[in-house]
């Protein structure tokens, strides 16, 4: 047995190991020969791009596939997984990036969800289950009631429905994937203190997430996939950024944000008191030829809903938009698409990528009328265009031909992207268009949004995540409670950082963040 | 897998042996099962494989086929429509009772195409514009297009024994007859419009990703009555197509067609779900329904049993599609 030293805990042998795993699918190696230790008491991150194994390797500690070969360890003794309950009986709890919450069922209903209690054998013991559950709400600091429809919880609070059930199956190994993905940054907050103390009371936690911030203020450890292969793992005191980065994508990353200054032009997207009545008022904002504009704020303050009123997504109640000085009529997408706006959206498999259909289909989604003869499709003609577009994008795909589905979200984002370059737009919305993006493909957008607006597009960029709104935005617009609060840079003689943009933010709840860290 | 317009066989782009084998099992579909049915009919029954019974199983196929290649479109999208065997009942009654119109004999069939058009649109429309569920919908047209294919009929049955277009339902194009040509005719189109056309392209895109599709600028509105308005016309069709079979058409005409239209759609592989499937698939469906129908008829196995072989096939038919194309998707 390792009696390696371990970051000064006191046990000597990890609670779960992983041996030599490997794992394929037709054509696909998803993991090969991968290691993984994992120690009580110690919040382990999981980290990797997109397509490197993480997702495959969770499944296998979950039961819902079968390793090819390699072994899995619990307490030094070799187990076999054949089905999920194999390996909640061993002690692994999964809290998937998609909660799995029942809504029309009780707090205690969902964590009693296949275990229900009786009574003479066949009646709910419905007080016992709310009391046990009681108990575990307790434990986790929850501000809600065992006996609360699960519907009427916002999304933190299910989360913890989830991880209440899982505790409840005595799991010593919680898994997490991109837990916080949908989470405020209190609720992020609020969630790193139950982790906190879930660690204190020996649970192991492998924390699989995109962002390295999160990374560096939760974890013990860290291991590092790339391409289905364990590369190897870092103590607390050897976490850098630059490091982990290099780990992750092969090569090191001098530069990530490759940015110019632009001079921008004349003013070609003019919004004027847009709103739609609720989640966005009277917003107004102007975008010049070849800058990139950021749009920050956070979580719900309505970002992505004024995006969708200038795209004609949603119905707008209020304002006017302008393109070039001339007044748009957009009442739907099809509108905004005509005069030249673009709109890449914040879900990018629920609202953008058709998976079923092929990447050359994809791309030139926009665009067939333009191959087509009375209606009729010219497949050589469109075929050579998608072609030339996947090498211009770089997209890594087996074939034109082959489902959008099966790529990985970089390469479905650039889908996206060469789409919408298609139809040349003057405008360019960008909702989130890094988000779930591994390294390579991030730099990769953040070059091409570069290279756009050299060629004097306007781009229009939101995003949660502030360090890329400082690197590659000209300027920052920031909304908060459905009203653009203020702005930075620019003309404003306001520096672009990452504290200028949360004042405007937040303002007035600022005491609350700074107390949340 | 991909299924779309760039991912026919003989189009894949680089001819890997995986990626040629799933897509040759993609276009094969439900044929194995087919074949398999029609080998075993032929060693059961000598009267099985005879040219004569293979025309008659074709031609009792064909208004299935008709009806299903409409409901292709639909379920396509995501939808279904449950009135085809209504509309194919009111369009029949209509083009026998235009037929029996002094001079207006010549307006029987397009009456019948015309109407089903009408109520396809309109259905679309309702779907489309007032985003009711297609099932709830159709379940209502279902029912009130049988009460006006009652009314129209008076009540009866409505009888042409001179009907002037008796060639579409009796004639025959040299050994072939004109209701086997008009199915093969509606799948051909079925298949162009779906695969080669940008409409075929957007009703797939609408089926697989209805947002995406319209924030893809996609008219999703016009799609969607654009295959309802499909379904409509081609029960308008069938309609006709009975009628003139029949040289007579009652308000009962087409009860349960729908049914046998969706089974041979599911057969054929396509998603109930939208965005996959082919009308090809459809036709191999049909067939499948067809022949099961006509081997077990001359095996003489009574009705009842007929029935609950039929049933038993089609869901275990679907069940060894879902074995042969599970890990597809990995």
């Amino acid at each position: 047995m390792s009696t390696a030293t371990k970051g000064g805990l006191n046990n000597h042998e990890p609670i779960l190991e992983v041996r030599k795993i490997s794992k394929s699918f037709p054509g696909v190696r998803a993991l090969h020969n991968v290691d993984l230790r994992i120690w009580p008491g110690e919040v382990h991150a999981l980290m990797g791009e997109n397509g490197a194994g993480k997702s495959t390797l969770m499944k296998i500690l979950s039961g819902a596939y079968r390793a090819d070969s390699g072994q899995i360890l619990i307490d030094g003794k070799a187990v076999q997984f054949r089905n999920p309950y194999d390996a909640r009986a061993a002690g692994i709890g999964i809290i998937y990036q998609e909660l799995t919450v029942t809504p029309n069922l009780t707090v205690s209903g969902n964590v009693f969800l296949g275990s229900e209690l009786k009574r003479f054998g066949f009646m709910k013991d419905t007080a016992t289950m709310d009391r046990k559950t009681r108990e575990v709400l307790h434990r986790l600091g929850a501000r809600f009631e065992a006996s609360d429809r699960a519907a009427n919880l916002v999304v933190a609070e299910q989360q913890q429905v989830e991880i209440a059930r899982a505790l409840f199956h005595k799991s010593r190994v919680l898994v997490m994937d991109e837990s916080t993905a949908a989470l405020s940054d209190r609720e992020t907050a609020r969630l790193f203190d139950i982790v906190r103390q879930l660690r204190s009371e020996g649970l192991a936690i492998i924390y699989i997430s995109h962002r390295m911030a999160e990374v560096y203020e939760l974890a013990d450890r860290l291991s590092v996939l790339r391409d289905g292969e364990y590369v190897g793992e870092l103590k607390r005191s050897e976490f850098s950024a630059d490091k982990v980065i290099e780990m992750m994508v092969g090569r090191k990353v001098d530069e990530f944000y490759e940015r110019t200054n632009h001079s921008a032009g004349d003013v070609v997207l003019e919004v004027k008191n847009v709103g739609d009545g609720k989640r966005v008022k009277q917003a107004s904002f102007q975008l010049r030829k070849g800058e990139v504009v950021g749009l920050a704020g956070l979580v719900g303050a309505g970002r992505t809903e004024l995006a969708r009123l200038v795209f004609g997504a949603d119905k707008r109640k209020t304002g006017e938009i302008f393109l070039n000085g001339r007044k748009l009529t957009i009442n739907r997408p099809q509108d905004a698409i005509r005069s030249g706006i673009g709109y890449v959206p914040e879900d990018r498999k629920l609202q953008g990528v058709f998976l079923q259909m092929s990447s050359a289909t994809n791309i030139t989604m926009n665009i067939l009328g333009r191959y087509a003869n009375g209606g009729v499709l010219n497949f050589a003609k469109l075929k050579e265009r998608a072609k030339a577009e996947v090498a211009a994008m770089h997209v890594r795909t087996a074939s034109l031909a082959s489902a959008a589905g099966g790529l990985s979200g970089g390469n479905q984002q650039k889908l996206l992207l060469a789409r919408w370059l298609e139809i040349n737009p003057k405008v360019l919305l960008l909702d989130e268009p890094t988000r779930g993006v591994d390294v390579g493909a991030k730099a990769e957008i953040y070059a091409l949004i570069q290279r756009l607006v050299e060629k004097g597009m306007a781009v229009l960029f939101i995003s949660s995540e502030l360090p890329e709104v400082v690197g590659v935005c000209d300027r920052v617009l920031v909304m908060r409670e459905g009203e653009i609060s203020g702005e930075v840079g620019g003309d404003t003689g306001i520096k672009i950082t990452q504290q200028n943009i949360m004042k405007l933010a937040t303002d007035v709840v600022r005491s609350e963040v700074t107390n949340g860290n | 897998m991909a299924t779309d317009i760039l991912t026919q066989p003989g189009d894949v782009a680089t001819p890997k042996r995986k990626e040629l084998k799933s897509s040759l099992i993609q276009l094969a579909g439900m044929l194995p099962v087919l074949i398999l049915i029609c080998v075993l009919f032929a060693a059961l029954t000598p009267n099985f494989l005879t040219e004569n019974n293979i025309i008659n199983v074709v031609r009792q196929a064909s208004i299935n086929i008709v009806l299903a290649a409409g409901m292709t479109f639909v379920i396509l999208t995501g939808g279904i429509d449950l009135a085809v065997g209504s509309v194919l009942g009111l369009t029949a009654v209509i083009a026998v009772v235009v037929s029996l119109v002094p001079g207006l004999g010549w307006a029987a069939v397009p009456a019948a195409l015309i109407g089903g058009l009408v109520i396809g649109v309109l259905t679309g429309m309702i779907v489309a514009y007032l985003g009711l569920p297609p099932f709830i919908v159709t379940l209502g047209t279902y029912t009130a297009i049988r009460g006006a294919a009652y009314l129209v009929a008076g009540g009866t049955t409505v009888i042409n024994s001179q009907i002037n277009f008796a060639w579409i339902g009796n004639g025959y194009f040299g050994p072939v007859p004109w209701l086997v040509i008009i199915a093969l005719l509606t799948i051909a189109v079925s298949a162009f419009i779906l695969q080669g056309t940008v409409l075929g392209v957007h009703v797939y895109a609408v089926g697989g990703n209805p947002q995406a599709a319209r924030l893809t600028g996609i008219p999703v509105s016009f799609v969607l009555i654009f295959v309802y308005g499909v379904s409509g016309l081609l029960s308008g069709l069938g309609g006709a197509m009975s009628a003139s079979r029949l040289y007579s058409a009652q308000g009962q005409l087409g009860i349960g067609y729908e049914l046998d239209a969706i089974a041979a759609v599911i057969l054929g592989g396509t998603s109930f779900s939208g965005g996959i499937g082919n009308v090809f698939g459809t036709l191999v469906g049909a067939l499948i329904i067809a022949v099961l129908n006509n081997g077990l008829t001359l095996l003489n196995v009574s009705f009842y049993w007929q029935l609950v072989i039929k049933g038993a096939v089609i869901v275990l038919a679907v069940t060894l599609d879902k074995l042969r194309t599970r890990g597809q998707t990995a």
